[in-house]
């Protein structure tokens, strides 16, 4: 099978700018940016706790589903994008679908003490680090 | 048979810039939705983490300027452990083909979500012709 591109120059550009990307790559300095599926998730440690963002923009609250076990977050849910009748379209790149991604975190949390955000497309979850998970100072008798 | 559509990460697309900015800050392109009315132009535009005060809209010389700046202070002292996605400001330019109202765009933000409804001046507005 021969296959063939539909425009040799976008795929040069594309290559172009993705190496360029990686290298103006400020933020995050010369940590790897992993890939994962939708939703993109950052996650961030703010003195014992775990700060996870999620960047998911126009979603309705109502159709988010998010379930906490001692070391997985479940986040689940609908993106829907809807176009008024009798329209004509002429750009289409928001994309639409269900989601369910299961987030792992290496450290025992306190389910009972998560807390969920959403705010302006982004959804914050506040995940406390369990107590019997903290680091304790053992002392020498 | 599961007719499910998946979701899947759309990679951000940096804005390439012809100025040069003053801030270090990266500058991406959101994702869009355009759709014509027999009345109006929407332009639905993604821009997670922006808030309302923080976007600009502009109409010059044809070109529809569409800025969002993110809140990077929210992420001062916090240390990253795993991450997908990088953050920065939100830049789009679209150049209109029809006549637009400028005094009447209208703006509405909404869990990252900017609607622009972009009124056809009268002019524009398709027009049925009779034949005589």
């Amino acid at each position: 099978m021969i296959t063939a591109f539909a425009d040799p120059f976008e795929t040069l550009f594309n290559i172009q700018r993705a190496l360029q990307a990686r290298e103006a790559s400020d933020w995050l300095q010369n940590q790897t940016t992993s890939q994962g599926p939708f939703p993109p998730i950052n996650v961030f440690q703010q003195g014992d706790d775990i700060l996870a963002i999620v960047e998911l923009p126009g979603i309705d609250k109502n159709a988010l589903q998010i379930q906490a076990n001692d070391n997985t977050i479940r986040i689940s849910g609908r993106k829907a994008v809807a176009y008024p009748e009798g329209v004509s379209v002429h750009r289409r790149e928001r994309s639409t679908g269900e989601f369910d991604r299961t987030l792992s975190i290496p450290v025992q949390i306190d389910a009972d003490a998560i807390k969920a955000e959403y705010q302006n497309g982004i959804l914050t979850l506040h995940l406390p680090r369990a107590e019997r998970g903290k680091p304790r100072t053992i002392k020498i008798a | 048979m599961d007719t499910r559509q998946e979701l899947k990460v759309q990679k951000k697309r940096e804005h390439d810039q012809k100025q040069e900015t003053t801030i270090p800050a990266r500058v991406f392109v959101p994702t869009a939705d355009i759709y014509e009315s027999e009345d109006a132009l929407t332009v639905i535009l993604e821009m997670p983490g922006v808030e309302k005060e923080n976007v600009e809209v502009r109409v010059e010389e044809g070109m529809l300027i569409i800025e969002g700046r993110l809140d990077l202070a929210q992420y001062e002292g916090l240390l990253p452990l795993y991450t997908e996605y990088n953050i920065g400001h939100y830049a789009r330019s679209f150049r209109l083909s029809s006549k637009t109202d400028q005094t009447k765009i209208a703006a509405d933000l909404k869990d990252g979500v900017l609607s622009l409804t972009l009124p056809k001046a009268e002019e524009a507005k398709p027009r049925t012709i009779k034949v005589k």
